[in-house]
């Protein structure tokens, strides 16, 4: 007994100098797969980056004489589409727009439903209820239906598009924010900061906020997954950008035509949607597991 | 039970009518002029004031609002402008080729979905766990979209099976349940059935492992109950929930088919919204959604009474 009370001593102040943020993130760094999926997403946002930089053909540039050549052609190894533009730049530099597409709705949907969900769980009240009503209307209405509504009827363009997503996400966002905000508004040291005379916002930014961020942030991460595909969807249904700009979801419309010649060029840019979405999916379960620290 | 059931619809009431809202709205967030598709470019000043006035856009936007809702409530939603047609009976028309859609690929997916979401969370940390998990995020992952195109290339591009677009002979108002008109739907009914085939297995693999650990399951164990009949409390005590979630995945097949229906070119509400859209004809936009919305409703209401119904943890009083 004593024996392991003195090991258990020693070894204490070693486990418990670490924070639980630097805990989660050496759980996240031993998951082997949420570091491949990291790994994947970084080489995709820098390629994107740097693109013009990369040494790559002009994304822009067609040529009527050589379309549509197949994957593993000298000097095009990707192929090439339907105007002989060169696949594999159009796929780097299509990552520029289609990630912004894509994270951007999340982003503005994280700042807003965050900021209204803190607002609705802490005010509580007449408040609360007006928000969270509000907000149960979008939810009357299936996602993808109401991301088509908005951008439909605002008419095609990217920041309609993006406009339009934001608007889909920021409800659901919201209850999230909004359900944890109100399981810890009522701790003890919510009420010990009310008692020493800090004002509401003081406590929303400063007691609240960093207590409700981490849920909220790998929610929304899992968000970013849908958010890439139905962002791509708009474009492939023509409600984003428009041609000849490379954007992964508008790709795949223009190569649609193409099937019957060239099929597996024609997928090439639904395999950078999907992967990109599968791995901020699993990048979000990996967070998730890596911050319930119980388990 | 019926005074709840009872209270269920009182509470739908206003979530009715912020839909219609929302919908009649949809229309005047659009930039210009409502009028525009119908007004040819070159049209005088009096011409579009004439029509204004025709269709009501020169009252106050409340007062169209209820002339609006008041002709929907008696199934007048106005009449498309590409066709001429009422705006009902083609949406009518459209959603029954999506329910059929939405059926088959129900079936497909909820199948798949239960049965891996089970059998994952029985066998928990194993390599069968890691299969099923696997193919549920890939689910949850892919463009669909792109999927349905794969799907083409395959089986119709390739292999030469299965037709690649359309909803068989006799076009999109003679639906049949033989072989001629099913083979076309089989591509469209797989691809739609992936995300929610991935949801279901995520939501009963997680509500099979909570239930497995659970101390009464110990307690049916130590009884001597065989394995079958410990399966058959787990799957009791996931349905519930289980059911939810199908419900909602229903209406999602049924609302956000756009994207599958536009690849297939079926014949149903998406390619209606999709066509509303590009021609612009916003009675017929507004139509859609709001019968889409307003079914949707309609089922989650229908899921929450079936739940109350066979669960009786839920509080009906």
């Amino acid at each position: 007994m004593t024996v392991m009370s003195d090991t258990a001593l020693q070894a204490a102040p070693a486990t418990k100098a670490r924070g639980y943020w630097a805990t989660v993130g050496r759980r996240i760094a031993r998951d082997k797969v949420s570091m491949v999926c990291a790994f994947v997403l970084v080489l995709i946002f820098l390629s994107a980056l740097l693109a013009p930089w990369l040494g790559l053909a002009d994304p822009y540039q067609g040529s009527m004489i050589r379309r549509l050549r197949h994957i593993g052609t000298p000097n095009y190894p990707l192929g090439t589409d339907e105007l002989g533009r060169d696949m594999l730049a159009r796929l780097i530099y299509g990552g520029r727009l289609s990630l912004i597409i894509g994270i951007l709705p999340v982003i503005l949907a994280f700042m807003i439903g965050t900021s209204l969900g803190l607002i609705a769980g802490y005010v509580g009240g007449r408040l609360n209820t007006a928000i969270m009503r509000t907000i149960d209307v979008f939810y009357a209405f299936p996602s993808v239906l109401l991301a088509i509504a908005i951008s439909g009827a605002l008419g095609a363009g990217i920041v309609n598009s993006i406009v339009s997503l934001t608007i889909v996400f920021v409800p659901q966002i919201t209850r999230v924010a909004e359900s944890v905000t109100t399981g810890v508004r009522n701790m003890d040291f919510v009420e010990a900061a009310r008692a020493s005379g800090a004002g509401p916002f003081t406590i929303m930014r400063v007691h609240m906020l960093g207590n409700v961020l981490g849920p909220i942030f790998v929610y929304a991460t899992g968000l970013i997954s849908v958010s890439m595909i139905l962002a791509a969807g708009l474009s492939f249904l023509g409600l984003g950008t428009k041609p000849p700009e490379p954007e992964w979801g508008l790709m795949l419309n223009t190569l649609r035509t193409a099937i019957y010649v060239n099929p597996w060029v024609a997928a090439l840019p639904g395999v950078m949607i999907f992967a990109v979405s599968i791995c901020f999916n699993l990048l979000s379960d990996g967070m998730r597991s890596a911050m319930d620290i119980r388990n | 039970m019926f005074a709840y059931i009872a209270r269920r619809i009182v509470y739908v009431i206003p979530i009715v009518i912020s839909v219609a809202l929302v919908c009649f709205l949809l229309v005047h967030i659009t930039p210009g002029d409502p009028l525009v598709a119908v007004l040819p470019a070159d049209a005088s000043q009096e011409l579009a004031a004439q029509l204004r006035t025709a269709y009501g856009f020169d009252r106050p936007l409340p007062v169209q609002f209820g002339l609006w809702l008041w002709r929907a409530l008696h199934g007048d939603l106005g009449n498309s402008i590409a066709t001429g047609r009422p705006v009902l009976s083609e949406v009518l028309r459209a959603v029954s080729n999506t329910v059929t859609l939405a059926i088959a690929a129900a079936l497909i997916g909820f199948t798949l979905g239960l049965l891996f979401g089970l059998i994952a969370g029985y066998f928990r940390d194993t390599w069968i766990d890691k299969v099923a998990t696997s193919i549920a995020i890939a689910g949850v992952s892919v463009p669909h979209y792109w999927l349905g195109m794969v799907m083409v290339i395959i089986f119709s591009v390739q292999l030469n099976w299965l037709p690649a677009v359309g909803a068989g002979p006799g076009g999109s108002g003679s639906w049949g349940w033989d072989w001629e008109h099913m083979k076309y739907l089989i591509l469209p009914a797989i691809t739609t059935s992936v995300i929610p085939m991935g949801i279901v297995t995520r939501t009963v693999r997680a509500l099979t492992g909570d239930i497995l650990s659970q101390d009464f399951v110990e307690a049916l164990r130590a009884k001597g109950l065989r394995e079958l009949d410990v399966f058959k409390h787990v799957i009791k005590n996931a349905a519930p929930t289980a059911l939810a979630v199908m419900g909602l995945q229903l209406g999602y097949m049924l609302g956000g088919s756009i994207l599958i229906e536009t690849v297939f070119s079926w014949p149903g509400s998406g390619l209606l919204l999709n066509s509303a859209i590009f021609q612009r004809d916003l009675p017929l936009l507004q139509g859609t959604i709001l019968v889409l919305a307003l079914f949707f409703v309609a089922l989650n209401l229908l899921v929450d009474i079936a739940q109350a119904a066979i669960d009786p943890r839920i509080k009906r009083g």
